[in-house]
């Protein structure tokens, strides 16, 4: 019977120290989200919680906030803009990491070996370490500042990444379906588009899900390559100078940091367990 | 392989690959290490005076100094706290619902967590309604005062390392989690049988079948902590001595212009993480080999 009480109480002190936690670590969100349906003066004379005092009065929140961000702060351009920078630099990343990827997995070529440790060491490399001669180059080129030049950077600095998750993918599928595909005749870009790529679909996911989040939400390689001008600004850079010039203005700041996190949480939820798997892929190995 | 006349194939699937790498990673880095011995407009070589001024200048010691705080105690947090709830996570049936809760800041960015936590950090000074959640939890107790979080020279580095710690909590909990399932039941079982205690089967057993795994994990948090950037600068741009290595560079860079100190410090993030580079393609050898 003591054995009993005790096992129940340890139980309950478990549970009790899980819901904590999770309560802890959800909580800042929530925050967030409620404070952003609130109005200019209930932000800023009482706490977000007091909102549970009578939550389903809905005369307390309004859309409001989103409104006027997404209209006067820039927030809908930035918006796009995010879009604008994340979708080619995903895909692009993925095409050019699978050829390499594949070659580095099935093919035999000299120095093999050796230029994959290059791409490992590489994986670690701080981004700080290329800013200014790119720039300089950018610069030069006319590339600062545009579209263009964020895509060719996020894809060279996701590319170590992805062509060592990749790589990793393609060597562990089974070796005999490759083999009987030779013996039919087949060549490596029947094996690379017809094996290869359907059998990985999962690691591509995976990959997409981890460099669109990755671009999604960059702050500094935006910074760096697109400055500060409106008209190409994503949403990290419009929030951050945002965080300047709203201030204490909770209530819209709360709004914009919300719009910027809607995508990657619909992902999120909806992916999470290409996300993981991708991870775990990336990192026990590496 | 079968196919023999198809040498040229290799290389053609790779190269674009290693063009973007050589001009976006290989040739930058040969660069910056140029840049570091040249003066301000990288005109003429100073030799090290970039190197020294980094290591004595008072802000460049702060930014150090503060570095190893993130160091220290952003990477012991993460990675005991991702351990002690993927142990405890496993023991709940709801667990799936938990892992997604501490996971989930993963898919925000530092800038929108940078705000989240701004909010929750807000400070009024005593008697006004507190907004901000922490200083009004902590306004419950008798004698509180409000605390200015990220102004405050003793709390404001903890106060945003804890932002980090927030963030990737989850990445070692989904991977320490994966690894602590991968443990034989039986092996557990058998220690409890044995008389052993739930902690001493943590110490004397999770842990160490665990080693590889949390070794893993730390050198990615360390790779982390050392490039921190974007939480510093949404939060306090630096200010109230918590600046770091990272958002010294980019001073350097863009507000006094001066490109050989902005890469010396650069070309130091990256002489830090090179014994990291060091252990993973040392990492990667051993597991080529059991292949």
């Amino acid at each position: 019977m003591n054995r009993k009480i005790t096992k129940l109480f340890s139980r309950t002190l478990l549970h009790a120290v899980i819901i904590f936690i999770s309560f802890m670590w959800l909580m800042p969100s929530l925050g967030l989200l409620v404070s952003s349906f609130r109005t200019r003066n209930d932000v800023l004379s009482s706490g977000w919680w007091t909102v549970f005092h009578h939550l389903l009065d809905f005369n307390q929140y309004s859309i409001e906030n989103y409104n006027q961000v997404i209209t006067a702060s820039g927030m809908g351009r930035a918006f796009l803009n995010s879009l604008i920078v994340t979708i080619p630099s995903t895909i692009i990343v993925i095409m050019i990491a699978a050829f390499a990827a594949y070659a580095f997995a099935r093919m035999e070529f000299p120095g093999r070996q050796i230029l994959f440790v290059v791409v490992v060491g590489l994986l670690v490399v701080p981004l700080q370490m290329t800013l200014i001669p790119i720039l300089r180059i950018y610069n030069k080129l006319g590339l600062a500042g545009t579209f263009y030049g964020i895509w060719l950077a996020h894809t060279g600095y996701g590319l170590p990444f992805a062509v060592f998750l990749l790589r990793n993918f393609f060597g562990a599928l089974p070796k005999d379906i490759f083999e009987s595909a030779f013996l039919d005749g087949a060549s490596h870009h029947t094996a690379f588009f017809r094996l290869a790529l359907p059998l990985s679909i999962p690691a591509l996911a995976s990959l997409a899900i981890f460099q669109f989040l990755w671009v999604w939400n960059d702050l500094l390689v935006a910074l760096i390559y697109l400055g500060g001008t409106e008209e190409v600004s994503p949403l990290t850079l419009r929030l951050s100078s945002l965080v300047n010039s709203l201030g204490q203005n909770w209530h819209l700041l709360t709004a914009a940091a919300f719009i910027s996190m809607v995508l990657p949480l619909v992902l999120f939820f909806s992916l999470q367990r290409y996300f993981v798997r991708g991870i775990l892929a990336g990192s026990v190995k590496g | 392989m079968v196919i023999k006349k198809t040498n040229i194939w290799p290389w053609l699937y790779i190269a674009p690959a290693l063009l973007i790498l050589a001009f976006f990673l290989v040739y930058p880095i040969i660069n910056t290490f140029y840049l570091s011995f040249l003066d301000k407009g990288s005109e003429s070589f100073i030799g090290l005076s970039n190197y020294i001024f980094a290591f004595t200048q008072k802000p460049m010691l702060i930014a150090f100094r503060n570095n190893l705080l993130w160091l220290v105690v952003f990477t012991v947090f993460t990675v005991s706290l991702g351990l002690i709830l993927a142990v405890l996570f496993d023991r709940v049936r709801y667990e799936a619902v938990v892992k997604s809760i501490i996971f989930l800041p993963m898919a925000i960015s530092f800038v929108g967590a940078g705000i989240i936590w701004k909010f929750v950090y807000a400070y009024r000074p005593a008697g006004s309604p507190q907004i901000g959640f922490l200083n009004a939890v902590l306004s419950k107790f008798p004698n509180f005062e409000p605390i200015g979080w990220l102004v405050n020279k003793i709390t404001n580095n903890f106060a945003l390392i804890f932002v980090g710690i927030w963030i990737w909590v989850g990445f070692c909990m989904v991977i320490l989690s994966a690894a602590y399932k991968g443990i034989p039941k039986e092996l557990l079982e058998a220690a409890r049988v044995d008389g052993a205690n739930e902690l001493q089967v943590f110490w004397r057993i999770i842990i160490p079948v665990m080693k590889p795994t949390i070794a893993v994990v730390a050198t990615t948090m360390v790779i982390n902590v050392l490039k921190v950037f974007d939480i510093v600068y949404v939060m306090t741009n630096g200010e109230f001595g918590t600046e770091v290595v990272a958002n010294r560079m980019y001073k350097e860079m863009f507000q006094f212009h001066n490109f050989g100190r902005a890469s010396a410090i650069a070309v130091i993030l990256l002489l830090v993480i090179i014994p990291v580079m060091i252990i993973n393609i040392r990492r990667f050898r051993e597991q080529e080999a059991i292949r």
